[in-house]
């Protein structure tokens, strides 16, 4: 898995490429939550764009990110997943407490 | 129903090979006619037994073995995933939906194996280990039977 990660204002943009699953869910928990802390980040928006697969290893780190910045009053938003990582989420309930956008600006349009 | 094929996978109980199991499952798996979104759900529900022995079975140690059986008949994948770990001690309980021993997991491993799969049944035995077994049929048996014959 390769990870992007940029800070606009006090929002997190977050754009793993590739598979999360157990194999890569510490690193990518670790590189979230640092760049949370380092940055102060309020709001997180993940874009699923190019994560060919998920399970429910990959959707605990999400879940945890989302307990996390929720606690400080911010949001999490989901962006274009694919079909097949899409219904992984639908099916946990993650995409009911995460929104889903088509794209990234949409998303920042969102959060406000 | 006739076996077509057969196969066996052993490999440490380390993160880094529940990619590999999912993959060549769904790789073996693709000798049937399952479309595309099935071998997908395929490689989840590997991913979660997998997961699952390396995680509860093993409790993360790195050195034991996880086993994974395949077998294909005209139209199904038949597969069974097994670790020799600590043993599940309410199934019952662990099937439940959210259920986790761990705050950060959803605890939806079995939920996702269930849905996705057909045949699901776990066998466990305290200190012993558990094992997965759970199949998947592609809908196409008459189709590959006059093929076949």
């Amino acid at each position: 898995m390769l990870l992007d990660i940029e800070m606009k204002k006090d929002t997190l943009f977050v754009r793993p490429n590739g598979e999360l699953d157990l194999g890569v869910a510490d690193r990518f928990r670790r590189a979230l939550d640092e760049t949370i802390e380092k940055g102060k980040a309020k709001n997180l928006i993940v874009n699923l764009t190019k994560v060919s697969f998920v399970d429910s290893s990959g959707l605990g780190v999400l879940l945890g990110r989302y307990n996390r910045v929720s606690k400080n009053g911010g949001k999490v938003f989901i962006v274009a997943p694919q079909p097949q990582v899409r219904k992984v989420l639908d099916l946990s309930g993650l995409l009911r407490i995460m929104n889903e956008y088509p794209n990234e600006n949409e998303a920042l349009e969102k959060i406000g | 129903m006739q076996l077509i094929n057969q196969m066996r996978l052993e490999f440490l109980s380390i993160p880094a090979n529940v990619a590999f199991a999912r993959v060549t499952v769904a790789a073996f798996a693709s000798q049937l006619d399952f479309t595309l979104a099935d071998l997908e759900e395929i490689k989840v529900a590997v991913s979660e037994a997998v997961g699952n022995a390396i995680i509860h079975g093993y409790e993360h140690v790195p050195d034991r073995f996880v086993k994974v059986y395949a077998a294909l008949t005209l139209d199904t994948l038949e597969m069974r995933v097994e670790d020799d770990g600590k043993g599940i001690e309410d199934i019952e309980k662990a099937l439940q939906p959210a259920f986790s021993t761990d705050a950060e997991r959803l605890g939806l491993g079995f939920v996702f194996m269930q849905s996705f799969m057909e045949n699901f049944r776990v066998e466990s035995t305290m200190g012993r280990g558990t094992t997965v077994i759970m199949s998947k049929s592609t809908g196409n048996s008459m189709a590959r039977a006059s093929e076949v014959t």
